[in-house]
């Protein structure tokens, strides 16, 4: 054990974030009162706290706990995106957990708890530490996806218990055949041999524990063919934790996914990439057509979000470093947008009544202006369309695949992107264009100044990015240089 | 003081920010101090960086401030970045000296409207997007500039859209300046596709190297700029929007078909003007196409009997005096006419509205005469704009037209300097036969029926003070031929001046006498001036060169002056002494006149040609390419989508079982090849 | 490589080959002759209650998992008392984070009632 104190300002966030958790939780257990919605501030009180000690990370690699934890631009980056995520869920849930009656101080401490696993995932720099990070944000997840205690969401947790931990065995048998192969887990180690290997690119055990790892974290991230826990569980799941589930988890999982492919086997990238390539097709094309069929909002969204993590996936066949930063824009749009689509969707479901199929929808776009207008935003950026966040994030990753001459994929990506367009505007054209009822469901929104501001952040997040993404851009590029 | 530039775009903004977010609740005084103290805080910055531009040497005049990277793609950067030479320094003088006047004339003549904190959002939003076009470092920025004024150029020429007509009029002026835009967008891409930047500076310094005089490409790069010119500052043929779009406000005409929005073309080929003059095709298409707008636009003024539509057409006639001086290269003269034009115009479009609003929304002069006894500001201010509008010494609009005249007949276009000749006079005409017909005579309306009144003080003030500028205007570039030391021409030289590129286009062009004199002339002032940065004196003395002046100058100065005052005499003839001969002659020239009067019936042959032409063409593609074919092409891929995702939803049956399964399939599928991949 | 495991596979084999062959020896060769109290759940000869999907009280899996917490905790703590002189005050510290952490976790179903049994 060499430990130095200095290896502490790497986990500082992290320990902030958890210290908050904690601090949560007592709170819930001494304060009286029904109703803690008010920890929720408390929680984004510990977030900027965390953030303001991540710039200091952001710059050459250093490694801490016996190479266990990066602190890196990479990681600082993927940090930034996790605490975007964390306040924007925690000012969406304070608001709805309100109107929904079930205002505990648990619910923040399982998000923030969830938030350190994240970050864990991103700074890791060890396939233990991974696979750790990983557990610890998925159990939190499975409590919270939960957490509403319907018989829906109920069944989304345990489905979603049942098949993470299904999938956890495939990543740690895949741990343990990469052990087997290199005799280490220490990620830039298992670089270094296989660099000094070559012969290991054709081992049966190492190809089959980079096969399993992609299992583990294509579950993770919702990518095609171990998918299909998705619409179910992000449906039945509470409305918040569904938007956690689809902007923090992904992001997490595949900064892990990136610091373990793109640097750990970088040397097998020829024998992964080809399957990975399959697998990007498959996802975006099937999250696509399946979301054209949904009429619910929640499942579309849902498969919309299968179909981004085709589009990343693209990114991570070409694993360029341009490619990789141009990942990291995509995850931070996708966070805006995602997060805020979902609070729209929250806002106009009510007490008991989500209200999430389609047809509610009708003519709400004139009856409430400022939420049409958002909404309308957010599904411009997720079809992709400038000036938005989800355009930059596309045309980013798509570019870097034409350099690396994926013209194929970049086609098909493309393709897809244009199908996509058809539901996004679905929704759209419903708000604007379709009568609303004689009595309508909606008869008014659930707004209270946590949401709305959680809408706005997320609307001009997504446009800052896409307007003047020079500056991001510029620092994503610089984050993957330093991650080695 | 210099980087501070950045505030006086600022300003604006915050002020259009503030209104147009709180101004419907907040009190009439609060919204007109915010947008009126916004744009003056400009005014007063836009000195502060003229002064301080001034104490630099000539040739260090240049200041660019880079905001922050705007879009980074690959290795090109476009940053948002503002340039301040003198140019630019000139220009944004003019936006916010007389944007100011504007608004505050606007708090009298718009008080009784209720949209008054929507218009002066307006207002602000468009000094914004004009002083961001002027500022703007590359071509991007400029661009969003010049489709800021093209969005609030719509919005205020529409401002009382409830009216169809009001409405409609912005949206022509739209869609024209929309298809003006198109070609700007072209020449921007070429030049993005030419030197990989659009960096006003970068660009006008690799020019010279990167392309070759009078070459296809700049040809090309220059003409679809000057399209874009045509659209914004409305020239033949791109011209008909700026008449209907009197519909808006009175002082939005002031401001928008004055002062700032019609001269961004002007200004943009001011800014380009070493590619202009890398190409003599595109110089001599410029300055025929000015050349011919002033004329042909001065012909339709003289029959019209709408004030605003008189004036309407002066400035398109006005405009092409500009772009005459653009294509004989003599970028100077032009920004000078500009300078001096946006002072007598907009005094004369405030004045007009200044009548209007006297005469209860009357627009048609038939219906007024005699207001010299009711409104003596109006009248006064009016009558000043009016001189120096047809050219008499010693008013602004003298010097600025003769200097441009002058240089397109010794630079050789003596076929534009003779169609800018024959408008002069007839500028001249129509300006006293408005003056005439409106000011002086019999009152042609009841006076007891409508009771006309004095403009208040919010008005008559800034009509005052723009009035003293047309006066004093010109005086900052009396021409060295009358003994003046041409300020104006010093203070421009480092950006205008063309004597490292004219070679070519003069080459271009059949030599001429009074040439020589001219080249000369231009280099001493240059030496003269680098010598002795402050001393006007000195510089008037280097040159010393008044024998070179060309006595045809003269000649020439003394011929536009009796021409003019020959139009005014016919006026004054006309309209004063024998009121009934405009009819007799019209009905003469029954046919004559109806063309005119009917503005040569190019609005029916753009309706016939291009509207109706495009309606038919859109009716065929609806009909049959888009229902027919594409549609159905569509549909069809559509059809076969949602039936397969309607197939693919069968596949989430909800149990966990079967999720697992897949799971496991995919894990098995997936090691299964790598076994493969291992074995081979 | 594989055939080292070789021998696991015959261990394998052999142990699936004698549970299976077990039973099937003794569907064979063991006689039937069923009576209702042969067929009932064996409950240490006590009367057996009705029916396995009988409710249970929630406390029951509170408790139970508060207890397997803690009982790993103690798992954990085992290692680490053995090389307890080795890890110093670096290991001192750490278990002292991870108690506390527990004692957060502790201290909040204790208030939350969880210990409670009425």
């Amino acid at each position: 054990m060499n430990f130095q104190m200095a290896d502490l300002q790497l986990l500082a966030p992290h320990i902030v974030v958890l210290a908050t958790a904690l601090l949560v939780l007592l709170a819930e257990a001494f304060c009286k009162g029904e109703r803690k919605g008010y920890l929720a501030y408390l929680g984004i009180a510990g977030i900027v706290v965390a953030a303001l000690l991540t710039p200091r990370l952001f710059g050459p690699q250093r490694l801490g706990f016996s190479g266990m934890l990066a602190g890196d631009g990479f990681a600082a980056f993927f940090y930034f995106i996790l605490y975007a995520v964390g306040i924007l869920t925690l000012l969406v849930s304070q608001n709805y957990l309100r109107d929904e009656r079930f205002e505990h101080g648990e619910y923040y401490a399982l998000v923030l708890l969830a938030l350190v696993g994240m970050m864990l995932m991103a700074g890791a720099t060890h396939l233990m530490v991974v696979f750790l990070a990983l557990e610890t944000m998925s159990i939190a997840i499975y409590a919270l996806a939960g957490y509403f205690r319907t018989e829906r969401s109920v069944e989304a947790s345990l489905k979603y218990f049942i098949l993470g931990g299904f999938a956890s065995g495939f990543l740690l048998y895949g741990i343990a055949l990469i052990y087997g192969a290199c005799g280490t887990t220490q990620i830039y180690d298992v670089m270094a041999y296989f660099k000094a290997l070559p012969a290991l690119t054709s081992s049966p055990m190492a190809l089959a524990g980079i096969g399993l790892l992609t299992v583990g974290f294509g579950f993770k991230v919702a990518a095609v063919p171990f998918h299909a826990w998705t619409p179910d569980v992000y449906q039945g799941a509470p409305t918040s934790v569904t938007a956690f589930m689809a902007t923090g988890v992904k992001a997490a999982a595949f900064s892990a996914f990136l610091r373990v492919f793109v640097v750990a086997f970088q040397g097998t990238h020829v024998e992964w990439s080809g399957v990975l390539w399959v697998l990007a097709l498959l996802t975006m094309t099937l999250g696509n057509l399946t979301a054209i069929a949904q009429t619910d909002v929640k499942r579309m969204l849902a498969y919309s979000s299968i179909a981004h993590a085709g589009y990343l996936l693209v990114g991570l066949v070409v694993g360029t470093p341009e490619a990789s930063s141009a990942m990291m824009v995509y995850l931070l749009a996708y966070a805006f947008m995602n997060i805020g689509a979902f609070a729209c969707v929250i806002m106009v479901g009510r007490y008991g009544q989500e209200n999430t199929s389609l047809d509610a929808y009708a003519g709400i776009g004139f009856r409430f202006p400022a939420l049409g207008l958002a909404m309308a935003v957010f599904m411009f950026s997720m079809a992709g369309i400038p000036p938005t966040a989800g355009f930059i994030g596309k045309f980013l990753i798509f570019k870097a695949a034409v350099h690396e001459g994926y013209y194929w994929l970049t086609i098909l990506g493309v393709l897809n992107s244009a199908a996509s367009v058809y539901y996004y505007l679905r929704v759209i054209i419903t708000m604007y264009f379709k009568p609303s009822p004689d009595e309508p469901a909606v008869d008014g929104l659930r707004v209270g100044p946590s949401a709305a501001l959680a809408t706005v952040l997320a609307g001009v997040g997504v446009l800052y990015l896409g307007i003047i993404p020079g500056g991001i851009i510029k620092l994503a590029e610089q984050a993957v240089r330093f991650m080695g | 003081m210099l980087d501070l530039i950045w505030l006086i775009p600022f300003f604006p903004m915050v002020g259009a920010i503030v209104n147009g977010l709180f101004g419907r609740r907040l009190p009439k005084g609060v919204v007109h101090t915010v947008a009126c103290g916004s744009i003056f805080l400009s005014f007063l910055v836009s000195a502060g960086a003229f002064f301080a531009l001034k104490a630099l040497p000539p040739a260090e005049r240049v200041f660019e401030q880079v905001l922050f990277e705007w879009i980074a793609f690959g290795s090109t950067t476009i940053n948002l970045g503002y340039l301040l030479d003198p140019l630019s320094c000139v220009m944004i003088l003019v936006v916010t000296g007389v944007g100011f006047l504007i608004h505050v004339y606007s708090v009298g003549y718009m008080s009784h409207d209720p949209g008054y904190a929507r218009y002066f959002t307006y207002l602000n939003l468009f000094c914004f997007a004009m002083l961001t076009l002027v500022l703007g470092n590359n071509f991007l920025v400029m661009f969003v500039g010049w489709e800021g004024v093209g969005l609030c150029s719509y919005l205020l020429i529409g401002f009382w859209f409830e009216d169809a007509a009001k409405a409609a009029a912005g949206m022509k002026a739209f869609i024209v300046n929309r298809i003006g835009d198109f070609g700007f967008l072209i020449g921007m891409f070429l030049i993005f596709w030419v030197f990989g930047t659009l960096d006003f500076r970068t660009v006008m310094a690799q020019a010279p190297g990167a392309l070759v005089v009078g070459g296809g490409i700049v040809t090309a790069i220059t003409l679809f700029l000057f399209v874009g010119a045509t659209g914004k500052s409305a020239q033949i043929p791109l011209y008909v929007w700026l008449p209907d779009a009197m519909a808006g406000p009175n002082p939005v005409s002031a401001l928008i078909h004055a002062a700032t929005m019609v001269t961004a073309g002007v200004y943009m080929i001011g800014r380009c003007n070493v590619l202009f003059s890398m190409a003599p095709v595109s110089m001599t298409v410029v300055a025929t196409i000015g050349a011919l707008t002033a004329l042909f636009a001065g012909t339709i003024a003289i029959t019209q009997n709408d004030i605003k539509k008189v004036l309407a057409y002066s400035t398109v006639s006005q405009l092409g005096y500009m772009f005459t001086a653009m294509g004989v290269g003599a970028y100077v003269a032009g920004i000078f006419h500009l300078m001096t034009h946006a002072f007598f115009k907009a005094c004369l479009f405030l004045g007009s509205g200044s009548v209007i609003h006297g005469m209860h929304e009357e627009q048609d002069m038939r219906k007024m005469g005699g207001l010299r006894k009711h409104m003596p500001h109006t009248y006064w201010t009016f009558l000043i704009a009016t001189i120096a509008i047809a050219g008499i010494p010693p008013l602004a609009g003298f010097f600025s037209k003769d200097e441009i005249l002058w240089k397109a007949w010794s630079g050789g276009y003596k076929f534009q300097w003779f169609l800018g000749f024959a408008a002069a006079g007839i500028t001249a005409f129509y300006m006293f036969r408005l003056v005439f017909m409106t000011f002086f005579g019999k009152e042609r309306f009841d006076p007891e029926e409508v009771h006309v009144h004095e403009s208040p003080r919010s008005m008559t003030v800034p009509l005052w003070v723009l009035a003293g500028l047309s006066v004093v205007g010109g005086w900052v570039g009396i021409p060295a031929a009358l003994g003046g030391a041409n300020n104006f021409h010093h203070w421009l030289a480092p950006v205008l001046d063309p004597a490292a590129v004219t070679e070519t286009t003069h080459a271009a062009a059949p030599d001429l006498d009074g040439l020589l004199g001219v080249r000369t002339a231009y280099a001493s002032e240059g030496a003269g001036h680098a010598e002795a940065p402050e001393g006007h004196g000195a510089a008037v003395g280097a040159e010393g060169g008044a024998e070179h002046h060309d006595p045809t100058e003269y000649v020439l100065m003394f011929l536009s002056v009796a021409y003019a005052l020959l139009g005014i005499l016919v006026a004054y003839f006309a309209y004063l002494l024998k009121p009934d001969l405009p009819g007799k002659v019209a009905a003469k020239a029954k046919g004559l006149y109806e063309l005119l009067y009917n503005k040569y019936f190019v609005d029916e042959i753009y309706q016939a040609v291009f509207v109706e032409g495009t309606l038919a063409l859109a009716t065929f593609f609806w009909a049959f390419w888009d229902v027919v074919v594409i549609d159905g092409i569509v549909n069809g891929t559509g059809y076969v989508v949602r039936s397969l995702g309607g197939g693919l939803r069968l596949l989430q049956t909800g149990k966990v079982q079967a999720y697992a399964m897949t799971v496991l399939l995919g894990a098995v599928v997936l090691v299964a090849y790598y076994a493969v991949v291992a074995a081979f | 490589m594989l055939q080292n495991y070789i021998p696991i596979l015959i261990l394998f084999l052999l142990a699936a080959g004698f549970g299976l062959g077990v039973v099937v020896i003794s569907m064979f060769l063991g006689p039937r002759r069923p009576d209702p109290s042969k067929l009932s759940t064996y409950e240490c000869g006590m009367e057996v209650e009705p029916g396995a999907r009988q409710r249970f009280d929630v406390k029951y899996y509170l408790v139970f998992m508060a207890f397997l917490v803690f009982d790993v905790e103690v798992v954990f703590m085992y290692p680490w008392a053995v090389r307890f002189q080795k890890l110093g005050l670096f290991g001192f510290v750490e278990m002292l984070i991870f108690l506390l952490i527990l004692l957060v976790g502790y201290v909040y179903i204790w208030r939350k009632g969880v210990l409670e049994w009425e």
